[in-house]
């Protein structure tokens, strides 16, 4: 169904220790959008993609996927949500000891019955959709990281998710592996019909795929647009970050007290 | 403060990771046990991880078993023939490999061979994000991963100590009969009367039983909590080793103290 709200984050505070790194936060993912997370590293964006996958507790607002809560919701519920969302790890997370056929069916036979020429039918259709039905006997220690990325973009496939997720999908690639996996995030999505919410820091690519922006800057939302607002943003933070300047209100250097007194402090 | 509150303060600290670390290791073996159905209802899973946990073990076990059986029946009938009582080597080394030598020496070869596997697969599939992928794929990495290695080490370690105990017998009987020229009827009789079918057998079992369930349950725990980094899941790896060695050594003793209260 079109339109139809997939995601929708109300004043998300999250975190790991004493500090939060979400410090409330508002965002919304429609089906058949492809929505980014932008923000530098430790901005918090992968902690709310934990949040929308139920593994992180939330301390206070609300986090709703497919009209249900997942954060703090019981394990049945949550492990109900999660079978409707495919996610892609950073580096992958293909296992490590099947080959890339087996990967790509290993979702198919956790959760389904079907019969073993359905299932490699399936398997054939996903690994073709990403261009890879050469590769699906090799063990992903022979892969490279794009294809890595693409065979495990099959696997979050497999079992037609309503939600996709995307944690870094761009880091680490070639030009050329970046453009096919940015392809095939928006190719995917659009014919799945599904929801994805891509976290990234890579600026350029992800504006030219996405429907929608939100840059987090130390757990806050700070901007929000399409791309081309974002891209013609005044403020001094979207600024820098779109267009990669050293120094800014995201300062270059970690906080830390004036040089001279360091090096007094040294000698004494 | 002075060195006295210092070092109080020390053990404080210590006790008090100690403790916090044992009740994290014992909710996680709860856990476990909690979700064991996955590997009887899918045997396929189980006998992966028997195959991996204990057919793989088997070679370093036979050898070690048979070197063992060796030195015992060396050793063995040095003692007994200053006593005259060479005829008894056979059920020394029987006993000595049934009671202790079989299920300890056998625990401690699994815990640097199979243990140490366990916990670099699972701090591996840990650190390149394998387990949480498991997680949000909506599978319990628990359940499909954790408990067949569990339940594949627990059922495996009876079996490699009984293999080991056979081998050392015969070892035994090699140099004793073979070699030396000790009577092998004798040998063998001995060994059959003094042996005991509930004590000294069924003890055995018992013995290498535990020591199933510490081992394999400090290797997946190790594996579970180790810092998803090269240097975490090596310092995990040792710990697993060190621990199970530990771990085995010490329940050998308890155990032993609770058999000979009914001797």
């Amino acid at each position: 169904m079109p339109d139809q709200l997939v995601v929708e984050v109300k004043g998300a505070v999250a975190g790991y220790g004493e500090e939060a790194v979400l410090k409330g936060i508002d965002c919304t993912v429609r089906s058949g959008e492809v929505v980014a997370l932008m923000g530098g590293s430790g901005s918090g964006k992968t902690t709310l993609l934990r949040l929308l996958t139920g593994q992180l507790p939330l301390r206070e607002g609300e986090v709703t996927v497919f009209g249900e809560r997942i954060a703090g919701a019981k394990r049945e519920t949550i492990q109900r949500l999660r079978r409707r969302l495919g996610m892609l790890f950073q580096q992958g997370a293909l296992f490590t000891d099947l080959t890339v056929f087996e990967n790509v069916a290993w979702p198919l036979r956790e959760h389904t019955r079907l019969p073993e020429r359905i299932v490699r039918d399936l398997v054939w259709l996903k690994l073709e959709a990403v261009g890879l039905r050469g590769a699906a006997s090799l063990y992903p220690a022979e892969l490279s990281g794009g294809m890595a990325r693409r065979v495990a973009l099959a696997r979050a496939i497999a079992l037609d998710p309503e939600l996709l997720l995307f944690d870094e999908p761009f880091a680490g690639l070639d030009p050329i592996s970046l453009a096919t996996v940015g392809l095939l995030i928006r190719r995917l999505n659009d014919a799945l019909g599904a929801a994805s919410v891509v976290v990234t820091h890579d600026v350029q690519e992800s504006l030219a795929i996405v429907d929608y922006v939100y840059v987090i800057l130390a757990g806050r939302i700070v901007a929000a647009g399409r791309p081309e607002e974002i891209r013609a943003s005044d403020d001094p933070f979207v600024r820098q970050f779109v267009r990669g300047e050293v120094d800014g209100p995201a300062p270059f250097h970690y906080p830390a007290p004036p040089l001279t007194r360091t090096l007094l402090e040294e000698r004494a | 403060m002075n060195r006295g509150e210092a070092l109080l303060l020390e053990v404080g600290a210590f006790s008090r990771r100690l403790v916090t670390r044992v009740g994290r290791a014992s909710l996680f073996l709860g856990a476990v046990l909690r979700r064991s159905q996955m590997p009887f209802a899918r045997p396929r899973l189980l006998l992966r991880e028997i195959y991996t946990a204990g057919v793989l073990t088997l070679s370093i076990v036979v050898v070690s078993g048979g070197f063992v059986g060796l030195v015992l029946g060396l050793q063995g009938y040095d003692t007994l023939q200053r006593f005259g009582s060479e005829t008894a080597l056979g059920s020394v080394v029987a006993l000595s490999l049934l009671r202790e030598l079989g299920p300890v020496i056998a625990a401690l070869l699994f815990a640097s061979r199979a243990g140490s596997a366990m916990t670099a697969e699972i701090g591996l599939m840990k650190a390149t994000e394998q387990l949480d992928a498991m997680e949000v794929m909506a599978v319990d990495p628990i359940a499909r991963v954790i408990a067949p290695k569990f339940w594949g080490g627990v059922l495996v370690m009876p079996l490699l100590a009984a293999v080991f105990s056979a081998v050392g017998v015969l070892g035994g009987w090699f140099i004793g009969v073979v070699v030396i020229g000790v009577d092998e009827g004798t040998f063998w009789s001995q060994m059959q009367g003094a042996v005991s079918w509930e004590e000294d057998v069924a003890g055995g079992v018992i013995k290498s039983a535990v020591f199933g369930v510490v081992v394999t349950w400090i290797a997946l725990y190790q594996g579970w909590s180790c810092r998803p980094t090269a240097e975490g899941v090596s310092q995990a790896i040792t710990r697993t080793v060190v621990l199970g060695a530990l771990a085995v050594l010490a329940a050998d003793f308890v155990l032993t103290a609770f058999m000979f209260i009914g001797v």
